[in-house]
């Protein structure tokens, strides 16, 4: 195998960066899911990485539960969006001030 | 040294997660996220671990994504395309985001990841069901029960009647 565990390792900081960068600069909620999008993806990659490395199959096996957390995850979020743009008539998380109802 | 496949999968994953991220639009934004996580897969089948890719495809690209469509889709027009962000802070997340990858990336080139390599077989997927039905299979239960959870859970969030009577704002 011609690419070596540092590629994989440095594509996925790469990934971390840029998802850090969208958390916090932006203020839209939707641009933000995609952030942690972008995070999560950058961490089932390195375990897929290492587990391929090593190799071991624990780690295939719990990128898939990751994977699977992570579908939920986005499930909630959304859903909370939809219900704070109904409230507020915005997807500005500066505009989110109460936590009533 | 690697292969042009790595380079040319690097390039699109990195240049759609920046693009999934400043596109003005949030439709076209929410389709550069598909190449992200399309190029997420990639680097999976390069790994050889093509079992992970699959389920990457299915569950990211095929209901991640559009569902996030079809929310952006429920959201006002003028809001889809305009920006919010800070324009003060835009220039301090480009040096946070710098200054991580800069910091990171130096300590993790100077550790011994980088003498690693890899002559044995890959794993086999057999192998990983056989752990999700022996080893794993509380976790594996466990993560069912959460699914259903928090599915049902977000459809009671996102169905409920009484938000717009009494508890908008303006």
């Amino acid at each position: 195998m011609s690419n070596e565990l540092i590629d994989f390792v440095i594509v996925s900081i790469a990934l971390l960066g840029i998802g850090i960068y969208g958390l916090s600069v932006k203020r839209n909620a939707i641009r933000m899911l995609f952030a942690v999008e972008i995070i999560i993806n950058a961490a089932n990659l390195n375990l897929v990485a290492f587990a391929r490395f090593i190799p071991h199959s624990g780690g295939q096996t719990l990128a898939l539960f990751s994977i699977a957390i992570a579908a939920a995850e986005v499930a909630v979020g959304l859903s909370l969006i939809i219900v704070a743009y109904r409230m507020y008539q915005n997807i500005d998380i500066a505009d989110f001030r109460s936590l009533k109802g | 040294m690697v292969d042009a496949a790595f380079l040319a999968l690097s390039v699109i994953t990195i240049g759609s997660a920046i693009a999934a991220l400043e596109f003005r639009s949030l439709i076209y934004g929410s389709m550069a996220l598909m190449g992200t996580l399309g190029g997420i897969a990639g680097f999976f089948l390069l790994l050889d671990s093509p079992f992970i890719a699959m389920f990457q495809i299915a569950v990211y690209v095929g209901s991640i994504a559009v569902l996030i469509l079809f929310t952006v889709m429920l959201v006002k027009r003028e809001l889809i395309f305009k920006k919010i962000e800070d324009p003060r802070r835009k220039f301090a997340g480009i040096g946070l985001m710098l200054i991580l990858m800069m910091g990171l990336g130096s300590i993790i080139l100077d550790s011994g990841l980088r003498t690693i390599q890899t002559n044995e077989p890959a794993v086999d997927f057999r192998d990983i069901g056989e752990d999700f039905l022996t080893y794993y299979w509380p976790a594996l239960i466990l993560m069912a029960l959460i699914l259903a959870g928090a599915v049902t859970g977000a459809l009671v969030l996102a169905r409920r009647e009484d938000v717009e009577d009494e508890q908008r704002v303006n």
